[in-house]
């Protein structure tokens, strides 16, 4: 067995960074984008804690900001959500087309 | 001297009598209201007479000899320390002042004893004339005015006092025209009289100015002394200028072509009226004015033709419709515009001496002639129509002999007065400036033999042939009283005595007198300038009058114009005798059946009266658009009305048309075509790159993110 390099860390992060993105731009049903958007964020920071063995602490340090932000940006966007529910009586993005022209 | 420098009491007199009957005529009795009134006027002709004697003393002096004697009194208008100056013609300053002054010389002294003379004899006439009628003291009154304003004319030694006594004596001639004010035709007839006798007045005042102006003074002295001076050449226009508006006032005081309409309509006041202010003196004020400026004339001698040609169409003029009338005063009244006619003619070929002459001798003979036709009427009972009188040789003989001398005198018969004065005209428009003059000539000479013949008609119709009148007014036939044939003896006498005074030297020398007889020209000589040399002309055709006495030749053909002078007037009454002597009930008119549409028009006044009524007085209208000047002027009404502020309102409507216009555009093509349509544009075309592709679909703007990420990638990645 090969030893585990930092670009095994880095295919990991890549792939779940592109189940992300998919998820954000097929799901019908904004909770499961929002978890999306973390599958993103948690990607990346996947990717600064790998390249942070090499380079010193300074992913790490920017990963914890990473998280305080996912943590916020959930915080508001289920916000959001619970608004636009309320509205709209409905949770698929498909119906988020107010500003269409 | 006292007469001589008291001289304005001679106008003052018969003003307080005028006064007196303003105050208190009313309550005073008939006799006294004739002491007063005819007194006043024969203390005034009194003063008169000494006045002149005194004056004929001191011009006679040697160091005053043949002076003009001024009386200034005080100064009026204006002031003299030289306050009041403004600007002549050459830009120097001159003081405007008129003084009541008053001048005498040979020339008003004529004017003053005949004037005097001539309404004392009107006023005692009067005495008996008017004194069965209403209004005595108010007629005694106004008579009292003109004599005043008469005076002040004659004696001013000003053209602004002048004036003040032209405008009195037409002021009088209304009141007095207007005496039986309670007729419409009389008031009318006054009204005429003074309107008409303004528009010559506007004309002289025009003339006036123009000499102020232009001589830097108003008095007769100094415009005298000026003019002779040789300071002004021939011709000067503007003297020229000023005499023909002068000649405009003279026109309409005088009653010539085209303003004598109102002469005849003034026979509407009483006859004495008619004598004094019609024949003899107010008329006459006309012809004093022409011949007071004679200097100024003779430096036009384009006027002087205008005044020779007016002077002698008016007396043809009037000759031929006084042949025709039926009223015995309307005949008188063109004789005296006819003869009028003749003054202004020898004024205007250059003898005004002869002029004055006519004047003088006229006043006796006509104030005769008018005082004898209301003796004539006051026999009738108030009958004026000639065709009803006749055969009254024998009832009234004393005013049928006066006014036979007096027919005589007018028609030119020697030796009676008007001969001497006519005959005088008549030579000198023949040998005047070379014979420039000899078709007026034979319009004077056509003249009187009209004059004898319609004077002739008078007489045989009135006093000849059979009786016509009504039996009642027969009966009353009688001779008028002392008062009124007193005066009509004594201007038969004058009548016949007064030619003498002006005795031709042709006529004299036939009986061997060797020096000049002509005393009348002889004394007029310091006014006319004969024997003054100072003034040469520069061309030739000098007049007669212009500073050069004519030598004491006669040639013979002077004795055959007065040859045929005498044959008129003898052809003339000869006719009119055939004609009228036998004149009985219903006779018809000679001219009326020989030629009848010549009857009718000289009957009808060649219709001027029925001309000036459709050119001037706008009564008339051709549907409804009104004649004449009137119409001209409410033309020019509806034209400033209708064209004029149309086009203002034209100007305004386009304004408002052009702001709609403004707007317009401003809407359309600024804001649609330029600000908006730009915007639809980029609305159109922005359709496609932007709004289709704002689906408002979250999922698809991050799917682009992706794809522009992956692109950044895939270039970095490959480069």
């Amino acid at each position: 067995m090969a030893p585990i390099t930092t670009l095994h860390y880095l295919v990991v992060a890549a792939a779940l960074f592109v189940l992300g993105v998919i998820g954000v731009l097929t799901r019908r049903n904004v909770v499961i984008v929002l978890m999306s958007i973390e599958l993103i964020l948690n990607a990346v920071n996947l990717n600064l804690v790998a390249f942070s063995r090499m380079w010193g602490l300074h992913g790490q340090v920017f990963a914890i900001f990473v998280i305080t932000d996912a943590a916020a940006e959930a915080a508001v966007g289920l916000g959001i959500l619970i608004a636009f529910f309320r509205n709209k009586e409905t949770v698929n993005v498909d119906e988020v087309d107010l500003l269409k022209w | 001297m006292f007469f001589l420098d008291h001289i304005w009491l001679i106008p003052l007199l018969p003003v307080f009598g005028a006064a007196v009957m303003f105050f208190f005529g009313r309550k005073l009795e008939k006799s006294a209201v004739s002491a007063v009134c005819v007194g006043v006027v024969v203390v005034a002709f009194l003063f008169a007479c000494i006045a002149v004697s005194q004056f004929n003393a001191w011009t006679n002096t040697p160091q005053h000899y043949h002076q003009p004697r001024e009386i200034p009194i005080y100064t009026w208008l204006g002031s003299d320390t030289g306050h009041l100056n403004y600007l002549t013609h050459d830009g120097t300053l001159a003081p405007f002042q008129a003084d009541v002054g008053f001048l005498l010389d040979p020339l008003s002294s004529i004017w003053l004893l005949f004037v005097t003379g001539v309404g004392l004899l009107i006023h005692i006439y009067s005495v008996g004339y008017m004194a069965h009628e209403g209004g005595y003291y108010r007629f005694f009154g106004y008579m009292n005015l003109f004599m005043f304003s008469m005076l002040t004319l004659i004696l001013a030694n000003n053209y602004v006092l002048l004036f003040v006594g032209w405008e009195g004596v037409g002021l009088c001639s209304y009141l007095l025209i207007g005496f039986y004010f309670h007729r419409k035709s009389a008031s009318d007839a006054a009204n005429k009289a003074f309107i008409v006798n303004r528009i010559g007045d506007a004309g002289f005042l025009l003339g006036m100015f123009t000499i102020a102006w232009y001589f830097g003074s108003l008095r007769f002295t100094d415009v005298t002394l000026l003019a002779r001076s040789g300071h002004f050449r021939i011709g000067d226009p503007v003297i020229t200028l000023a005499t023909l508006l002068l000649f405009v006032g003279a026109c309409g005081k005088s009653a010539q072509f085209p303003l004598y309409v109102w002469l005849p309509d003034a026979m509407e006041g009483p006859t004495p009226v008619s004598a004094l202010i019609h024949a003899a003196t107010m008329v006459t004020a006309g012809v004093y004015m022409v011949a007071r400026s004679n200097a100024l004339f003779v430096l036009a001698p384009e006027s002087m033709k205008v005044v020779a040609y007016v002077g002698a169409f008016t007396a043809i003029f009037a000759a031929t419709i006084g042949l025709v009338q039926n009223d015995i005063k309307r005949v008188l009244a063109y004789s005296t515009v006819s003869q009028l006619g003749y003054m202004f003619l020898a004024l205007g070929v250059g003898a005004f001496a002869a002029g004055v002459f006519h004047v003088f001798t006229h006043a006796f003979f006509k104030a005769l002639l008018f005082l004898g036709a209301g003796s004539v009427i006051h026999a009738m009972s108030g009958e004026q129509d000639m065709r009803n009188m006749g055969d009254l040789r024998q009832r009234i003989p004393t005013t049928y002999k006066t006014m036979l001398i007096a027919t005589l005198a007018i028609a030119g018969i020697p030796p009676f007065a008007g001969f001497f004065s006519k005959d005088e005209i008549l030579w000198q428009a023949w040998s005047s400036e070379g014979g420039a003059y000899r078709f007026l000539w034979l319009i004077g000479w056509v003249t009187a033999l009209l004059t004898a013949f319609y004077m002739g008609r008078l007489i045989f119709l009135t006093f000849f042939g059979h009786p016509r009148m009504d039996h009642a007014v027969e009966h009353h036939i009688h001779e008028s009283p002392k008062s009124m044939t007193g005066p009509l003896v004594i201007l038969a006498i004058m009548s016949i005595v007064a030619g003498l005074l002006g005795f031709p030297h042709s006529l004299a020398r036939l009986v061997g007198f060797k020096s000049e007889t002509n005393y009348f020209e002889r004394y007029l000589d310091p006014v006319f300038a004969r024997e003054a040399k100072v003034f040469r002309a520069e061309g030739e055709g000098t007049q007669l009058a212009a500073g050069e006495r004519e030598e004491e030749h006669t040639s013979p053909l002077e004795y055959v114009l007065m040859l045929l002078s005498i044959g008129a007037a003898v052809a003339g009454g000869g006719m009119a005798y055939r004609l009228f002597s036998r004149a009985d009930k219903g006779f018809a008119e000679p001219m009326q059946v020989a030629f009848p549409p010549a009857y009718r028009i000289l009957l009808n006044k060649y219709y001027v009266d029925e001309g000036y009524d459709y050119v001037f007085t706008g009564r008339r209208k051709v549907g409804d658009v009104r004649l004449g000047v009137m119409g001209l002027g409410e033309a020019s009404s509806w034209f400033d009305s209708h064209v004029i502020d149309g086009t203002v309102n034209a100007a305004g409507w386009m304004t408002r048309a052009a702001g709609w216009i403004s707007s317009l555009w401003d809407k359309v093509v600024i804001d649609g075509i330029c600000v908006n349509g730009p915007a639809y544009i980029a609305q159109g075309l922005s359709y496609f790159p932007t709004r289709l592709l704002q689906w408002g679909l979250v999922q698809w703007y991050a799917l682009v993110m992706v794809v522009g990420l992956v692109g950044f990638v895939a270039y970095y990645a490959w480069h």
